[in-house]
């Protein structure tokens, strides 16, 4: 018997020559909770596959639970008590709860008929495991992330598991559910399983793991006990830079007032809400999900009609009945889903980049130019610092920060007085996460009225002048940002 | 199931609208709960609810396929012209003809499930070649149906006629074949593991193969089902016809798509029930059959179907986003 429940020494791994980890090694105590962090492609999925059995490294070894193992495949690794929670949960949307959590039991027992009083039986075992309330019968696409994720949980720990990795799980949930999710994890631990916790944000690893494991381009950079780290080192490991971050510091007090709300309300949305913003302020909203936030920009940008209420720019009151219309007013939106709604994966960066342009660039025929379209793609590439290749690459290439800031660039190359963004920074890497602050805040230097919907306090607390606090559809608190305390501000919005 | 659940069910709904339907077709006419009408309905029915069955389980996987009614010609045309006279009962027939729809079907099958090419694409393929050989091949033209089939066609389990107009309709012996399959159908997809790996492969084929379903080989079944069913149905068309028209069953898709839509079957995968894609059917025969009595002219018909399959989707459209509407409201009320 040993005291790491998995020890994995000097694994390299290729894929086609390219170096995805380099000799990285990675210990696990039985019954702890350990982070593993690192910016996108680091090889933190890499070397879960590695350890769940799904990829043969190319050499090294894995030790688990004391039994060395050169190969090892998905089967072993499950008997040994290894599961994998991926970031989709690898749930089925269109089948009920009860047979997503017998569903694999059942395959994996080959039968071939189905039981519904054998699957009842399991999901109820299931369930219980982690003392979990839900209705069997329900469909998952009714239900929300946190209690999905709760579901992908209590399926793991039917296989007697010893050690559960999440990718990412707090990635799509609320506030609210990741304290859930984290009061499920103590438990677990209390019952001596191990929980390797990938994730990239600070507070969450100090909150809830022991230890952690910090890799970069598929090396380790730090391993030891999270109460050795704090933020500076942190983001130093993860992006191998010094990373400064100030707070923002609005000093246009007489600055004229570019938009201004007044009682909008929008059905099922958001009731009442007034505010008055001035040129070059930053301003956050922060709040629940479904707490009227997404709705309210939304409106602004014209995408949904508000029900009553006003909105003037430049003190003139103006409709905004289509996003056309917002966009012609000035109004610039970064939604919170980039892939669905922000831009066309599969098309060109450039295109992406240059689309809201196009009609200036097209002649009378309609045809673009291109040569326009590439020197301002190559123009905002420079000035947003967009790692890419070609600008004929799909956009869907780029990692998470890139894409985000192609959106930006999209917007800023338009002429903008209101540029709202929506959870900016959500499945951005730190150093881009720097990057696009660093770009907000010069922006606004500039004179662009900026909005910061997140759910991230520190995000809003060091990037904005005030922060607006929304709860159950009504704007509940408007509140300077100077000497306010994250605690304080997290009370509020919750 | 529950009270709630089951008003609150796209069958639900269809089925309504058939009784109401019927009725009115009833007070309008009279002419509607006579037995000849209905052993008309079930035998219009019958043919195109088989084809439901293999369509279903591949639309449920979240594919598409359009080649059946090429197969099922191509397969009754080459048994109909190639082996005449071979056999003295029409089993034989019916086995070439299941084994021709077989390999085509697994053609498909494999295409799609190892190349991971769109269904739609290829069984668009699939189906051209297949008239395509039919008609150059074969020389495909009307036919006279042989003799053991034509026998079989001939045999009626009984027979209905209205006293009014004195007319007559005959319930073919295909019914059992229909009753047999739409069983099977049922049984497959609520009753064995492959079923719920049809179903789970329409709800994420990543996470299905991680949960361990053969992925691969369910794909394979489920378009070579489709191919085999539809080279038995092209025979048993021939026979309910008693004669050979090749290009009888052209457009057939449409129709059967239409009905399984209508029966909520969703068309990006995942959901559907046998039911629902038999009562989605059966209204459209109704439809289909019941203008005339209505003493609307039979022009108006794809009018009418067109319209059915539009209000069918908006319903169920509008369903979906009440749902969201829903998870949004029940967010809101956890925030407090």
């Amino acid at each position: 018997m040993s005291d790491y429940i998995i020890k994995a020494t000097d694994i390299k791994k290729y894929f086609g020559g390219v170096k995805a980890l380099d000799g990285v090694n990675i210990e696990i105590k039985k019954g702890e909770i350990h982070c593993l962090a690192g910016e996108n492609g680091c090889g933190k999925s890499t070397i879960i596959n590695i350890i769940s059995g799904f990829y043969t490294p190319d050499s090294g070894t894995i030790e688990i639970d004391g039994m060395k193992y050169e190969k090892m495949n998905p089967k072993q690794a499950i008997a040994n008590g290894v599961q994998v929670i991926y970031q989709d949960l690898s749930l089925f949307p269109n089948l009920t709860v009860m047979e997503n959590l017998a569903i694999n039991m059942e395959v994996a027992a080959s039968r071939k008929f189905v039981s519904k009083t054998r699957m009842r039986k399991i999901a109820e075992e299931a369930i219980a495991k982690i003392g979990f309330e839900i209705d069997l019968d329900e469909t998952v696409e009714n239900l929300t992330v946190g209690m999905r994720q709760m579901i992908a949980i209590s399926r793991a720990l039917l296989n007697d598991a010893k050690l559960i990795i999440m990718d990412e799980p707090t990635t799509a949930i609320t506030k609210r559910e990741v304290k859930a999710l984290f009061k499920i994890i103590k438990q677990l631990q209390a019952q001596g399983i191990a929980v390797l916790f990938v994730s990239h944000k600070l507070d969450e690893v100090f909150e809830i793991a022991e230890r952690f494991t910090i890799f970069r381009n598929g090396k380790n950079v730090a391993a030891g006990n999270t109460k050795e780290l704090d933020q500076n080192k942190f983001t130093y490991y993860m992006t191998g830079r010094e990373i400064v971050s100030s707070r923002y510091e609005y000093t246009r007090e007489n600055a004229p007032t570019v938009l201004e709300v007044k009682n909008l309300s929008l059905k099922n949305g958001f009731k009442d809400v007034s505010f008055c913003l001035k040129q070059g302020e930053i301003i956050g909203i922060t709040g629940l999900l479904g707490s009227g936030r997404t709705e309210l920009a939304e409106t602004l940008f014209g995408y949904h009609v508000a029900d009553s209420g006003q909105i003037l720019i430049e003190d003139k009151p103006v409709e905004i009945r289509s996003i056309k219309a917002a966009i012609e007013h000035g109004i610039g939106y970064l939604p919170s889903d980039r892939v669905t709604e922000g831009l066309f994966l599969s098309q060109p960066i450039a295109d992406n980049i240059s689309i809201e342009k196009w009609h200036e660039y097209a002649n009378c025929l309609g045809k673009i130019d291109r040569t326009k379209v590439e020197e301002m793609t190559r123009y905002w590439a420079k000035e947003l610092s967009i790692a890419l290749h070609n600008i004929e690459d799909p956009v869907g290439t780029l990692s998470g920060g890139n894409q985000q800031k192609c959106v930006l660039a999209k917007w800023l190359a338009i002429d903008l007085k209101v540029l709202i963004l929506n959870g900016p920074t959500v499945g951005v890497d730190i150093g881009a996460k720097f990057d696009i602050y660093e770009l907000v805040k010069r922006l606004a230097k500039q004179g662009l009225t900026v909005i910061i919907i997140s759910d991230d306090l520190p995000e809003v607390l060091t990037n904005c002048n005030r922060v607006m606090v929304m709860r159950s559809g009504r704007l509940v608190e408007t509140l300077s940002t100077q000497s306010l305390e994250e605690s304080h501000l997290a009370e509020l919005a919750n | 199931m529950n009270l709630q659940k089951t008003v609150k069910s796209t069958e639900f709904y269809v089925a309504l609208i058939i009784l109401l339907l019927c009725m009115v077709i009833q007070m309008k006419s009279g002419q509607f709960f006579t037995g000849n009408n209905l052993v008309d309905i079930v035998r219009a029915f019958s043919v195109p609810a088989m084809f439901c069955i293999g369509e279903m389980f591949v639309i449920i996987t979240g594919g598409v396929d359009v080649s059946f009614p090429a197969i099922a010609s191509l397969s009754m045309f080459v048994v109909c012209s190639q082996l005449e006279d071979v056999a003295a009962n029409p089993l034989p027939y019916f086995l070439v003809a299941m084994l021709i729809g077989l390999a085509v079907g697994i053609l498909n099958g494999v295409i799609i499930a190892h190349f991971k090419f769109p269904a739609l694409i290829v069984t668009l393929g699939t189906s051209s070649i297949c008239f395509g050989i039919m008609q150059g091949v074969f020389k495909s033209r009307e036919y006279p149906l042989c003799a053991p089939l034509k026998e079989f066609g001939e045999m009626n389990l009984f027979s209905a006629t209205n006293p009014v107009s004195g007319l007559t309709s005959n319930m073919p012996v295909g019914v059992v074949l229909m009753i047999v399959l739409v069983f099977f159908g049922w049984f497959i997809l609520n009753r064995t593991m492959l079923g719920r790996g049809i179903y789970a492969i329409g709800g994420d084929v990543k996470a299905a193969q991680r949960a361990g379903f053969n992925v691969f080989g369910i794909l394979v079944f489920i378009y070579a089902f489709s191919g085999c069913m539809a080279g038995l149905i092209g025979v048993l068309r021939s026979t309910m016809l008693l004669a050979v028209h090749p290009n009888n069953l052209e457009g057939m898709e449409m129709t059967v798509i239409a009905a399984c839509v209508l029966g909520g079957v969703r068309m990006t995968g995942g959901k559907g029930s046998v039911l629902g894609a038999m009562l989605g059917m059966a209204l459209l025969i109704i439809v289909d059959n019941s203008l005339i009595l209505l003493g609307i002219s039979t022009i108006w018909k794809k009018v009418f179907i067109g319209a059915i399959i539009i209000i069918g989707t908006a319903a169920s459209a509008i369903e979906v986003k009440r749902n969201e509407r829903k998870l949004a409201i029940k967010m809101n009320e956890g925030g407090k």
